[in-house]
């Protein structure tokens, strides 16, 4: 199988984030930056999935130089080969989406596997515009069918199945109310949530293998794609702030509180 | 006129989701700062049922596909029904709740009507073409005031915060389509659905939520849910250990919820916990750790051991 996987560069989640004064981006101090937790997911699951059926992972990062460091760390983690798409400046998910569509086109899949949000824009569309641009079928919001804690997780085996003939993929969805199985043909996007794996860490010897494996650089202008965003940011403000709570000794003052105070119960 | 097209969204159950009224309601004000006419979009095995229902909610057309096509929702199938609908009424905005079935499908309708989209929206500035979402980046840290610049918008918008259409006014009147088909690539193969004799996370009045301080051990914070009438919530670590079903994840990339009072125990208060529940009117935090980032959020804080205070607390209201 060929599986080609993304790997945006975003804030650590853990980072605090603050809007600057001007209201025009977040305070740059102080933050760290990580490949997408859900992209590191999807990295791992390409990484399973060819470990069991063989072939190989591409992954793919689109921005400006920094992102060779998101690039090198799925490398570390195992991926093949990685493609950086060079833009620096300003991209929404339609142009991303278009850009991923030509890397496709170029690499021929059998999937593709994205996140299902990234951490800093929150959108959740990137796999869906993607399966549309290519006239695929999609399976957003990939999960496991067991825990983060079973065997099949310790034993590293991929959450996404294939079907007995080989030719789709049976994904288990994370949705309201439950999780829905469905079967997609290849090729196909799988997007991934949060209990489909938990990604390796990459060894000391992987990094050093990374450094060697190549990294093709493409640009917009070479894809042919117009990136002019079309969701354009105005301004950022902060979230309304929540007037500063109190502590209450025991149960029998929480209950008075909520009872004559608050009036919830 | 111009159109906002609201999509519909029927639960497993059959039943309409909830949240399909809080989206209406947006598209009203949407509607309203823009000049357009309100419409609502309902798919379905048979769509009579839910279109009738729609009727009375404020929109001024309903148009109701009905087909075996639609027995289980799939994006392939529900977008270029979507989609067509949407171009054949010439309609500038389409929309729906971000549930799990609305930020699968609203993307892909953009993408066939090659439209810029805002998910999550908390609400509109501005009117006609210079309509501005807000709407959250980095798990609620900022909120963000967005344009989209294509000749069609798309948009979900997050059912908290707007609430829900009520019923009365002028009925809707009832238009069927019958949208074309085209052979899809994906197959539906089952639903296991979480069955449970609460009410739901998102609609609850009351939300008890437990973390990782219960150890695994709901017991208490079940009991508590069933003395208030109240769903249970937990946060990522509980549900990556399947201690609890993954539906019930309260957060950033979980479920948004706004009850007007929500009791955290044993719950950190990560970012991407606070991200689904800030917005909730009343917040308990039960949490033995004093500096517990959630005490920041919460209106009561009781500090302390959640398995010695949450019998306490649950005897105390059920004696009330
Ligand atoms: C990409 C991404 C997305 C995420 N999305 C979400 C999300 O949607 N929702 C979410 O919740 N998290 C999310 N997280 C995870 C989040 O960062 C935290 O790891 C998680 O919320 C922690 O869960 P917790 O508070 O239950 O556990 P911990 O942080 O381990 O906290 C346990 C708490 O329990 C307290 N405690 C322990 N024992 C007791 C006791 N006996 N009595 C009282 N208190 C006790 C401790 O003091 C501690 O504060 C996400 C993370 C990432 C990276």
């Amino acid at each position: 199988m060929k599986i080609l996987v993304t790997a945006k560069r975003v804030e650590d989640a853990e980072s605090k984030i603050r809007v600057n004064p001007q209201g025009t981006g977040i305070v740059p101090e102080g933050l760290k930056y990580k490949i997408n937790p859900f992209d590191e997911i999807a990295v791992e699951e390409g990484l399973r999935l060819v470990a069991k059926h063989g072939g190989e992972v591409v992954v793919v990062s689109i921005g400006g130089k920094e992102v060779q460091e998101q690039l090198r760390h799925a490398l570390a983690m195992g991926a093949h080969k990685a493609v950086w798409v060079n833009h620096a400046g300003a991209l929404d998910q339609l142009a991303i989406a278009a850009l991923l569509a030509k890397v496709v086109e170029a690499e021929k899949p059998d999937l593709a596997i994205l996140g299902k949000q990234s951490i800093d824009d929150d959108q959740n569309q990137v796999g869906q515009y993607l399966a549309e641009f290519l006239g695929w079928g999609q399976a957003t919001f990939a999960s496991k069918v067991e825990s983060l804690e079973s065997d099949a997780e310790k034993g590293k085996h991929p959450g996404v199945m294939l079907s007995a003939d080989g030719k789709a993929v049976v994904v288990v969805r994370e949705v309201d109310n439950g999780l829905a199985t469905v079967e997609c043909q290849m090729p196909a996007v799988v997007t991934t949530d949060l209990r489909l794996n938990l990604p390796r860490y990459a060894s000391l010897p992987g990094i050093m293998k990374a450094k060697s494996k190549p990294i093709q650089e493409l640009t917009p202008a070479g894809l042919g794609v117009d990136v002019t965003p079309k969701v354009v940011i105005q301004k950022m403000v902060p979230p309304p702030a929540r007037k500063a709570g109190i502590k209450v000794p025991d149960v029998a003052t929480l209950v008075d509180k909520l009872k004559n105070e608050a009036k919830v119960v | 006129m111009p159109v906002v097209l609201i999509v519909a969204e029927q639960q497993p159950d059959g039943n309409l989701r909830k949240a399909t009224l809080n989206a209406l309601t947006a598209g009203k004000q949407l509607a309203e700062r823009t000049g357009a006419e309100l419409h609502v979009a309902v798919l379905a095995k048979d769509a009579s049922g839910l279109a009738a229902e729609l009727k009375g909610h404020g929109a001024k057309v309903v148009h109701a596909a009905s087909s075996p096509v639609f027995e289980h929702y799939l994006a392939e199938t529900f977008a270029p029904a979507v989609a067509e609908l949407a171009q054949s009424l010439g309609a500038t905005f389409v929309g729906g709740a971000s549930t799990a079935m609305g930020k699968d499908l609203l993307p892909r309708v953009a993408a066939r009507l090659k439209a810029a989209m805002a998910t999550d929206v908390l609400g509109f500035e501005g009117s006609g073409a210079d309509v501005v979402y807000a709407r959250p980046m980095w798990a609620g840290n900022v909120v963000a005031h967005v344009k989209l610049t294509t000749p069609v918008q798309v948009f979900t918008v997050r059912p908290t915060e707007f609430p829900a259409a009520p019923t009365g006014g002028a009925e809707a009147e009832v238009r069927p389509f019958t949208p074309k088909t085209e052979p899809v690539k994906t197959r539906f193969i089952d639903f296991k659905e979480v069955k449970s004799a609460r009410p739901q996370l998102t609609e609850a009045s009351v939300v008890v939520a437990g973390g990782r301080g219960t150890k695994g051990d709901f017991k208490e914070i079940e009991a508590l849910a069933d003395v208030l009438g109240a769903a249970v919530g937990a946060s990522r670590a509980v549900c990556d250990a399947g201690w609890v079903p993954n539906d019930l994840q309260v957060g950033q990339t979980g479920k948004v919820v706004a009850p007007k009072l929500y009791i955290a125990a044993g719950i950190s208060g990560a970012i991407q916990h606070l991200a689904g529940m800030k917005g909730s009117k009343t917040i308990v935090a039960i949490n033995k750790d004093p500096e517990a980032p959630i005490f920041q959020v919460a209106d009561y804080g009781l500090v302390a051991d959640l398995f010695k205070v949450l019998p306490e607390l649950r005897q105390a209201l059920q004696s009330k």
